[in-house]
């Protein structure tokens, strides 16, 4: 029997080293911990904040099927909430924090949501390509260092895939219907594929902050890597549809197997994430008055508990 | 009017109930109090239009004109709606939202348990399924009527205000006129007049609980067994639509 004992870090660095899980009570790093609240939190109010783009075409959703498959998505998407903030509040911080840091400018939401849905094609589009990136980014989540984002991610990534392709089915069946319809798609297509390409990020091959992330295992692959394979498979079902990625420099590159891209707007994304983006105001505000909105409701519920009746 | 018409016409309102209770509910996506509400009434409203689907799947059958469930609700006037006006209620705030869903779901509870045994498999089937759905919205928008009325100062006056505002479009969820007189006769419709006293029991029951006043039966709204509504309707139906008559060749 060893008479030493193992300091907190070493235990957390092997544990990493190992590939195992980091859990709520295991010894970790506050900078581990303050990472991942940031990060998940971020995520909770992604899904959160997306709810709205997508709600703003239920009432007008052209079909009853459609209707039900829209709402059961956005659905789809609170819980995901749901999940992420509970796994946030493991790390302890609580759901009212949050809601204030996202309220306040302090915690951040996936930027491409500051984008307007237009018309019903653009369902289609963040179905496919939104909801497509995302997928690609969370698949890689599923083998993130701490258990409750791992788990969390799993079930996620499962209701994410039907996500995408019920929002492809959407861009199919219009880029097949009506010349109004196909030219719909093909707008929608054009204004949402550079911001999903720019949800995975600016090149992360110079940053620290990331760099520190691949060490404690909750990154596993570059912002660059994602984004290439998210392009690699979506081009191809573009094609499928009859639809053209707006981009001139693409092509097919022999020797890589992969598609090369033209220069994304990186301009574009800083401006629009920082601030004056279409829908930035609008989306923190809804919120924000929708909260304010519920107080009322929240104080009588914490009042009347459900055990009195 | 022979059978198969009441029974249309019996469908066609059923659904109307459904898809425009239904779509006031979805107006709420993104905008319910806190997030788990916002998923129970995105839920209900999930509940209501897939009811709706399938009352207008039969009536288009019954009708025989080739129409599909959604050419009925995409591209029927509002003239031609048969909801009832409580349904088409704006939400105003939770306190209305609760109330409407807590007067409808005891009305629809006590409906659906005698459709499920009407002599009409496929009304009845239909029935059978929504009522289980109703008895959760029922317990859910009841426990929130108590958890209001007994909650903050705020909370109940609210909620005492949403009541005092609906209580006149209760009236008519217990019309009955020719389309139910003839079903009736063939044991398909459920009899209003006993559910009437049904409903009052379960409300009042309910309202003592959660020490709300009952409002006093004053005058109250009719129009819609006719098609005649308020005109939040036209707004509603306008927004619902829009797609399918901007673009009437288009499919989606
Ligand atoms: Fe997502
Ligand atoms: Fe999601
Ligand atoms: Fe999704």
């Amino acid at each position: 029997m060893s008479t030493t004992t193992t300091a907190p870090v070493d235990i957390f660095t092997e544990k990493i080293e190992r590939g195992e899980n980091i859990e709520p009570r295991d010894p970790m790093p506050e900078e581990y911990r303050r990472h991942l609240i940031r990060q998940i939190s971020q995520h909770a109010h992604s899904e959160v904040i997306g709810m709205q783009p997508e709600g703003n075409w239920i009432t007008r959703a052209p079909s009853l099927r459609s209707k039900m498959i829209l709402l059961a998505k956005i659905q789809d998407e609170g819980g995901h909430g749901l999940y992420l903030y509970s796994a946030a509040e493991t790390l302890g911080i609580s759901r009212e924090e949050m809601i204030e840091q996202l309220q306040t400018g302090k915690a951040r939401y996936s930027s491409v949501f500051n984008y307007p849905a237009l018309t019903w094609a653009d369902i289609g589009a963040i179905g496919w390509l939104v909801d497509g990136a995302a997928i690609v980014n969370q698949v890689m989540l599923q083998r993130t260092s701490y258990g409750p984002y791992a788990r969390a991610m799993v079930r996620i990534c499962k209701e994410e895939s039907f996500h995408q392709r019920q929002g492809y089915e959407i861009m199919a069946k219009m880029a097949a219907g009506t010349p109004e319809q196909h030219e719909m798609a093909q707008d929608a297509l054009n204004r949402w594929w550079a911001p999903a390409l720019m949800m995975f990020g600016p090149s992360d091959k110079d940053s620290l902050h990331s760099k520190q992330a691949f060490l404690w295992k909750i990154k596993r692959e570059s912002n660059d890597a994602l984004r290439q394979k998210f392009i690699d498979k979506t081009v191809q079902q573009a094609e499928v549809i009859g639809l053209k990625i707006p981009d001139p420099d693409l092509r097919f590159n022999e020797e890589t197997g992969h598609y090369d891209t033209g220069p994304l707007n990186w301009d574009e994304f800083h401006r629009v994430i920082n601030g004056d983006g279409p829908c930035n105001r609008q989306r923190v505000e809804h919120h924000v008055r929708v909260h304010e909105e519920g107080r009322w409701v929240r104080e009588a519920a914490q009042k009347v508990l459900s055990f009195e009746f | 009017m022979t059978k198969t018409d009441a029974l249309f016409h019996y469908c066609l309102r059923l659904g109307d109930d459904a898809v425009i209770l239904g779509h006031r509910l979805a107006e709420l996506c993104s905008r319910g109090p806190f997030l788990e509400e916002d998923l129970a009434l995105t839920n209900i409203a999930l509940d209501y239009t897939g009811r709706a689907e399938l009352f207008f799947q039969y009536a288009a059958e019954l009708e025989g004109k080739g129409h599909s469930a959604d050419d009925l609700v995409y591209r029927r006037p509002e003239r031609r709606y048969y909801n009832h006006l409580l349904c088409e209620r704006p939400n105003v705030d939770f306190g209305h939202t609760i109330v409407r869903q807590f007067l409808f779901s005891v009305y629809d509870r006590y409906l659906l348990e005698e459709l499920g045994a009407a002599k009409d498999t496929r009304l009845a089937e239909i029935a059978v399924k929504a009522l289980k759905e109703t008895r959760y919205h029922l317990s859910h928008a009841a426990d929130w009527m108590v958890r209001l009325g007994r909650g903050t100062e705020e909370s109940h006056r609210r909620v005492q205000q949403a009541l005092n505002d609906l209580w006149t479009y209760t009236g008519e969820l217990f019309e009955m006129d020719d389309v139910d007189l003839l079903l009736l006769e063939h044991g398909i419709a459920a009899d209003l007049h006993t559910l009437r006293a049904l409903w009052q029991a379960e409300v009042k029951q309910t309202l003592d609980r959660a020490g709300l006043q009952r409002p006093a039966d004053g005058y109250m709204q009719t129009g819609s067994r006719k098609g005649i509504h308020s005109e939040h309707l036209g707004h509603l139906l306008a927004e619902m639509q829009y797609l399918v008559r901007t673009y009437p060749q288009a499919a989606w």
